[in-house]
Order: structure tokens, then C-alpha cells, then sequence
């Protein structure tokens, strides 16, 4: 989906808020989240694609206002309540307030059933697919002409895993760009190099 | 935002209402918070990454077989992958390339070499900045790249992850491994930071 998360290229951001060797976590609650997000991903109740989409789902006004972690809680317990596991008005009753959950989303869809195998140096373009359920397609790359590096691992197709679809495993393919061609003449030179699914690329002819 | 009529709950309180409702799931499957918060303190670690640097810097048949397959070099040291991470690629940096990752759809991370991610890597202004203005934002991080130098984004868009192979500052050859390893930094295993050891 061309959700808020899709953030790549977009402009009008102020400076990174760096500091050297900063802590990755700003308060005891942030570290908790972490592990309790890791734990919650060895109980089987949801996958790491519909976790990825649940996140996705947000309201983009709450998915921009939130920090990192409270994007990973609100996630998890929109998943915990679709699956059934809980209701939002038990999470309300807890909480002592308000649980802003994410939005339903769209269907998913499956493999590309002309999916093709691509060769290192082979040029490919990356389709120009529209699809409103989860996809791991950042939209800068969308119908954009690059160059096959290398043919990474088999992982389960991420818009049909996200939705309970079947889900065939499939190649990404480390794809390289050049900057100047994602964004004509608004760009600073450099390589961009994108995992891309199997599904999302097609021939050069 | 029609969804949002009462006003959140703080922070702690939805995290503890998450945790209570999966209490008895999680204690049927032998599992708990505490136990995977120290799971993690002793496994996701940028020293694992900094060891793997030191060693790569001081051999160079490891260094081979570091960037020929990550996976595989890194479990000579014990590291693993969580099992959605299939594959690390490492990124050697050298006088003429600069590599930089990011993920700018959420935030992966290769977690056992680099560790859990700085806030800044999770912002909005570095996942949407750095494919788009890299040489900029690298400089206004401290690390600016030269006009000449190649800079390589790698995007994180799939459960292939990513390290980068900082180059070694030259008034180290020689040191032992160890002491090599301790100059490592995590923000130069993701590529925006140069080592040195004049003043740190």
C-alpha cells in the first residue's frame, strides 16, 4: 500500500537527529517493547508480514505523531485483537484509557505466476503493480529500470504471506540503481541497491 | 480520526496491557519478557559485529569468505541470524565506495552484528532522506564523503540483511585482534561513521 511508511525519497524532513553511539532505547519502556515484541513472535499468533502491514495500517496522522515503539505496540495489539486473542475493550479496560489500533486493510494477492529468473547483470524493470495490501516494494523504485547483482535467498512472497494467502517461496534479487535515475535531476549521485521479490521485476525487452 | 475518541493511554500502560493479555500464552510455551530482554542484552551486540570487523581486518581468507557469504563466516564466531534474517551481506568500504544502509519501509537491522537499532536509524528523516541525499546527510552527520568516492545505499526491503565493512584507520596495522575489535563502532557498521583513534 502507498502508505506513510513508504519513506523513501520523500522531502521536507529536517536534519537526522543524530548523536555517536546513542542508546537505542530512550526510556525503559522502549527496551521492554523490543523484547516483547521478539517474544511475542515465537508465540505463532501472527507472522513478521502481517506484523509489517499491521504497522503499515496505522492512521498515517498516529503512524507520523508516533515514536518507533509505540508504532511496534500499536502493531502487535491490533494483530492480538484480530486474531482474537483479545478485544480492544479489554486492552481499554487494562490500560486505564484510550488503545488507538490500526485500520482494517485490503486483501492481499499472490505470486506472480509469470515470475521469471534473472541473471547477474541482467537489466530488469521493476513492474508497475499498484496493490493496495502489503507489498515490500518501496514505491521510488516503481517501473524503474535496473541491474541484477546478485540472486539473494528464498523467502516467502510478503503480499501473500501478510494476508493468510499461500505464500510460495521466491528469490529477491539485489537490484542496483543509480540515484539520478530514481529521481531525475532531484537527486545527490550515488548506487542504490534494492532487495527486490522475484514477483515485483520483469524483463527488459 | 474518528478510531481515536478517548485519549490514549500512557505508553507503560498499553505495553503492560499487551503483556497481560499474552501472560498465560507466553507461560504455557515456557516464555517471558525478562527472560528474552536478557536473551538480547547478551546477543544482540555491535561487539559481535566489531570482532567480526577485527578479524576480517587481520585475515584475509576470513575477509574472503566474509563477503563471499556472511552467514557462514559469521558462525565460525558463534554469531547466528534470527530466522526471518536468511542471509547478511557484508559491505566493504574502501578509499573509492562508501556504504551506507538503511530500511526505509520499517527499520531492519542485522541485530546479532550491529545490535537493536539507534532511534535515529528508526526516524522518518533519516529512512526518507538518506536514499535520496546521502552525500548531505552523511556530511551533516559527522561523515562526509568525497566527490569522487562512490556511495552505495543499501535499502533493506527484504530479510536479506546488511553490514558494513568500515575500512581500517591505518596507524592500526598491526594490533591484535582484540584491541582492533575495540575501536569498532556500531555507527560505522552501519556506515555513518569513519574509525579513527586520534581522540576517538
Amino acid at each position: 500500500m502507498d502508505g506513510m511508511h513508504d519513506l523513501g525519497g520523500r522531502q521536507g524532513f529536517g536534519k537526522v537527529a543524530f548523536a555517536p553511539k546513542a542508546s537505542p532505547f530512550q526510556a525503559p519502556w522502549e527496551k521492554r517493547a523490543y523484547a516483547l515484541r521478539s517474544m511475542v513472535s515465537q508465540l505463532g499468533v501472527y507472522n513478521i508480514d502481517e506484523y509489517r502491514h499491521a504497522v503499515e495500517r496505522m492512521d498515517p496522522r498516529h503512524s507520523v505523531s508516533a515514536g518507533y515503539y509505540e508504532r511496534v505496540i500499536t502493531a502487535i495489539a491490533t494483530l492480538l485483537v484480530e486474531k482474537g486473542v483479545t478485544t480492544k475493550a479489554e486492552l481499554e479496560a487494562i490500560a486505564g484509557g484510550g488503545f488507538a489500533l490500526s485500520h482494517p486493510g485490503a486483501g492481499g494477492r499472490t505470486n506472480a505466476p509469470d515470475r521469471k529468473s534473472f541473471q547477474r547483470g541482467e537489466r530488469v524493470r521493476v513492474r508497475n503493480d499498484f496493490v493496495s495490501g502489503h507489498i515490500r516494494l518501496p514505491g521510488y523504485i516503481r517501473g524503474k529500470i535496473g541491474v541484477v547483482m546478485y540472486e539473494g535467498p528464498l523467502t516467502p512472497f510478503p503480499d501473500a504471506h501478510a494476508h493468510g494467502l499461500e505464500a510460495a517461496d521466491e528469490p529477491t534479487y539485489d537490484v542496483r540503481f543509480r540515484s539520478e535515475d530514481l529521481w531525475p535531476g532531484g537527486a545527490e549521485s550515488a548506487e542504490i541497491h534494492v532487495a527486490v521479490f522475484q514477483s515485483y521485476l520483469e524483463a527488459v525487452a | 480520526m474518528a478510531s481515536r475518541q478517548a485519549p490514549d493511554a500512557p505508553m507503560e500502560r498499553r505495553l503492560a496491557a499487551v503483556e497481560r493479555v499474552l501472560e498465560v500464552r507466553a507461560h504455557d510455551k515456557g516464555l517471558s519478557v525478562d527472560h528474552t530482554m536478557e536473551w538480547q542484552d547478551e546477543n544482540l551486540l555491535a561487539e559481535n559485529g566489531a570482532k567480526v570487523v577485527a578479524r576480517a581486518w587481520t585475515d584475509p581468507a576470513f575477509r574472503q569468505r566474509l563477503l563471499a557469504d556472511g552467514k557462514a563466516a559469521i558462525a565460525e564466531f558463534g554469531i547466528g541470524l534470527p530466522a526471518i534474517q536468511r542471509q547478511v551481506y557484508v559491505l566493504e568500504n574502501t578509499p573509492t565506495v562508501h556504504n551506507v544502509i538503511v530500511c526505509t519501509l520499517c527499520s531492519c537491522t542485522a541485530t546479532t552484528l550491529i545490535g537493536p537499532p539507534p532511534n535515529w536509524y528508526e526516524d522518518l528523516e533519516y529512512r526518507a532522506r538518506v536514499v535520496r541525499e546521502a552525500r548531505t546527510v552523511l556530511e551533516e552527520m559527522g561523515c562526509p564523503v568525497a566527490p569522487d568516492t562512490e556511495v552505495r545505499v543499501w535499502d533493506t526491503t527484504a530479510d536479506t540483511r546488511f553490514m558494513v565493512l568500515p575500512m581500517q584507520p591505518p596507524e592500526t596495522i598491526g594490533w591484535p585482534e582484540d584491541k582492533l575489535a575495540s575501536i569498532v563502532t556500531r555507527d560505522s557498521l552501519i556506515g555513518v561513521a569513519r574509525l579513527s583513534v586520534a581522540g576517538g
